[in-house]
């Protein structure tokens, strides 16, 4: 588990104030301990993501929900791929692929 | 050797900050991998983009690369993007919220019920297969004390919901506490996965832990020690009192049966060991004179058998 002051200190630029707004703003979900917010691997790669797309690539505050709700969508599809692809038999397998052109 | 930085961001020679900025944006916003995910030729792009950003937006060493110094050899720093870890488990609880009723989306149930009649897989495909939740993993740091006597602590998860953990008297750092059915939703009618807690101790302030025995150091003064007497001795349910033998000395183990964790499944309760400390306290002329009058008239040695071994 990261504490806030480690995320500051890893990722350039980032403030405290930021990483607060992200968690108040739930772009971040960080777990919770005694009341502090702790972050896993996950919450920290993400938040140098949000960082990624309000600098470099320049989405305004007010269009960032929409971006990582797309984002959100398009990796829990992915997953949902991921684990189908995982869980289906080889015969299911082998017609996927004839379908889709494996 | 790299390829030319401005090659790379597709900029001549003599381009401002201004320009290398906004060709770095341009061909970030194309490649970044976390909105290419599964693109490796988008990676390497956004990190050739990266590296030549970093080396030409800092006019020092970019004023070195133009002299020839140093090449474009920069060191991209290593970072995990947010793709490696959106498709694990941990990145279940940013899920657009309306995956959450249906975790299998109305695609999947659609494509496992094809399956099951084109490909004549039988019952088992006909409603999709049925299959368990993922276990999710959390910590938590619980006082020395709630460890030892047991109890609840109610936790926030990240996704907002709230968990009441029942803590079992005696629980040791490190032990995982698992609450069936509390991890993520089954599939297709499958059971939800198991929440699974690494519970950590906190260390008390005076109170140390072996095994079901507590140890604690308890300060006397010289006359508590020489003369004996009744002295209160903190446990974890509260004050007791203790009789401190005459002649006590300093470092002696008094044993408080019963004090320790207490009794847990088939395990008795463990003891509290109090060991003697003694202090000084505020010594004055009274105290001097006796000691001085007492020490002529007893002469010892307390370091004699230091001195054989050395």
């Amino acid at each position: 588990m990261i504490t806030i002051t480690t995320v500051v200190a890893t990722v350039p630029g980032l403030t405290e104030a930021d990483i607060l707004h992200y968690v108040e703003a739930e772009w971040v979900r960080p777990a919770r301990q005694a009341g502090e917010p702790v972050f896993s691997e996950t919450d920290l790669a993400r938040i140098r993501l949000i960082q990624d797309l309000r600098t470099a690539l320049e989405v305004e505050e007010p269009t960032l929900p929409l971006v990582l709700s797309l984002l959100d969508q398009l990796y829990a599809t992915r997953r949902q791929l991921r684990l189908l692809l995982e869980t289906a038999s080889p015969e299911l397998r082998a017609q996927l692929a004839d379908r889709f052109g494996g | 050797m790299a390829q030319d930085p401005y090659q790379t961001l597709g900029i001549p020679k003599t381009a401002t900050a201004e320009q290398i900025k906004a060709a770095y944006r341009k061909l970030a916003k194309k490649h970044h991998p976390d909105l290419n995910p599964g693109n490796a030729a988008a990676e390497a792009r956004f990190k050739a983009a990266s590296s030549a950003n970093e080396l030409l937006s800092d006019p020092e060493r970019r004023a070195r690369f133009d002299r020839g110094e140093i090449d474009a050899e920069g060191q991209p720093t290593e970072r995990a993007f947010y793709r490696q870890y959106a498709e694990g488990d941990q990145a279940g609880r940013y899920r657009s919220a309306g995956a959450e009723d249906d975790a299998f989306g109305d695609i999947f149930s659609e494509l496992f019920r094809q399956a099951g009649t084109r490909g004549g897989a039988g019952a088992a495909g006909a409603g999709g297969r049925a299959f368990r939740g993922q276990d999710q993993h959390f910590s938590l740091t619980i006082p020395f004390r709630e460890a030892a006597l047991g109890g609840s602590q109610h936790i926030t998860l990240p996704e907002g919901r709230s968990l009441d953990v029942a803590i079992p008297p005696g629980l040791r750092d490190g032990q995982t506490i698992r609450l069936r059915g509390q991890g993520h939703a089954g599939f297709n009618g499958g059971p939800a996965g198991d929440a699974l807690i690494e519970v950590s101790v906190a260390p008390h302030p005076f109170f140390r832990r072996e095994g079901d025995d507590i140890h604690v150091d308890l300060p006397v003064t010289v006359a508590e020690a020489v003369l004996g007497g009744k002295v209160n001795v903190p446990t974890l349910s509260g004050p007791v009192s203790l009789t401190v033998p005459r002649h006590s000395d300093a470092g002696r183990k008094l044993r408080l049966r019963g004090r320790g964790i207490p009794a847990h499944g088939d395990r008795p309760a463990g003891d509290l060991y109090v060991t003697l400390h003694l202090v000084a306290g505020q010594p004055d002329a009274a105290l001097e004179d006796a000691l001085r009058a007492w020490a002529e008239r007893h002469p010892t040695d307390p370091r004699a058998h230091l001195q054989e071994g050395a």
